[in-house]
């Protein structure tokens, strides 16, 4: 059984659905596992699979465009692959991106090789001016992804929502 | 003369023969060249230049297609672009929109930083490369008769097509145009969201 939690996956897919998200791009990764198959399962859910985070900026700028909302899950590794194109599209354009982003190697992270991402992440999002807030609490998270939504609409810019490890796992302590 | 060896054509005749099958589709194209030269035609609503974020014209022509599956979508890309998001080629395969005709102008060069070759001059082959990623319509032409054809079949196949035009290492002497990034972004999504009902994707 994955440690992954099945119950917040379901909350902070539910939290989307609600947003009127009806085009998610994903990158599969750990955290994200029950996420993508929720949307993959939901008929009424455009899933797309992508090979670089990156296109994930083409594919929801496009669907905004085009008057469908989107979102993106990736891992903070696909964060950093994804940087010129929120700058150079997302940004430069005024085009409102949902991210939701595992925060992987952080306190409590075992993968040695995640430890250097968990490290950067916050930092990165700050020096790119993009708003964020932590998702680790299942009661936040309904209202989190809600005021972000509304808040990337509103400003027309990307915004970010960090899954943390108190949300997303479950391992017995 | 620098180039596609063996192509008499430039992209500005061939985006001239195409120009009035455009009607209202969805067009992208990518920075520099390609946007000037297709404003030079004359703009209109319906053309979004993105003119940065090299590779991901094809990517927002995916999110485009994916959400307005009933509207034809028509990306003009480049060689140095598609080489920068090569992946993109088997997402578009992946979800392969029958609307969706993905353009490659091919002048075997970054032409706008200096004219240095790519690698699709040492024999890369892009047509080849979306066949194999398993994009199911390909093709390469190297004159505008071919071209207007290959456009006219694709068009009517309604089948995702990658269709690599060969052109000329020549561009215009200025990419800045009047029209502004904003401008333009906001004035192509007021089209293709009023202009018809919006359905939403599967």
């Amino acid at each position: 059984m994955s440690p992954v939690s099945a119950g917040h996956s379901a909350l902070v897919y539910d939290a989307l659905k609600a947003c009127g998200i009806r085009v998610v791009s994903a990158l599969p990764e750990t955290w994200l596992v029950h996420l993508i198959r929720l949307a993959e399962d939901d008929p009424d859910m455009t899933l797309v699979r992508l090979a670089k985070e990156e296109e994930g900026v083409g594919i929801s700028a496009g669907a905004h465009l085009a008057g469908v909302k989107s979102a993106m899950l990736m891992q903070n590794h696909g964060l950093l692959a994804a940087v010129n194109g929120i700058v150079s599209c997302a940004q430069l354009y005024r085009i409102p991106l949902l991210m939701l982003i595992s925060h992987r190697g952080t306190f409590g992270e075992r993968d040695p090789w995640q430890t250097e991402g968990g490290a950067v992440t916050e930092d990165l999002l700050k020096t790119l001016r993009i708003p964020y807030l932590l998702l680790d609490d299942p009661a936040h998270v309904g209202r989190r992804i809600r005021q972000a939504q509304t808040l990337a609409h509103s400003s027309n810019k990307p915004v970010a929502l960090l899954l943390c490890r108190d949300l997303m796992w479950e391992e017995p302590s | 003369m620098s180039g596609a060896p063996g192509t008499a054509m430039t992209r500005l005749e061939a985006l001239e023969a195409i120009y009035p099958r455009l009607g209202d589709a969805a067009v992208v194209t990518i920075m520099g060249a390609v946007a000037a030269e297709l404003q030079s035609l004359g703009h209109r609503p319906n053309f979004f230049y993105l003119q940065h974020a090299m590779g991901l014209a094809s990517s927002l022509g995916l999110g485009l297609a994916l959400a307005q599956p009933n509207r034809q979508v028509i990306v003009f890309d480049g060689d140095g672009s598609l080489l920068m998001n090569l992946g993109g080629l088997t997402t578009l395969a992946r979800y392969r929109p029958a609307n969706l005709l993905h353009v490659v102008f091919d002048n075997e060069s970054l032409l706008s930083v200096g004219g240095f070759p790519t690698a699709t001059s040492t024999g890369s082959d892009l047509a080849a490369m979306a066949a194999a990623a398993g994009v199911p319509r390909t093709a390469t032409v190297r004159t505008r008769e071919a071209f207007v054809a290959a456009v006219d079949a694709a068009l009517a196949a309604r089948t995702l097509t990658t269709l690599v035009a060969k052109v000329q290492a020549v561009g215009p002497s200025a990419f800045v145009t009047a029209l502004s990034l904003l401008e333009n972004r906001f004035q192509f999504q007021r089209y293709l969201t009023h202009a018809a009902d919006v359905p939403v994707p599967r």
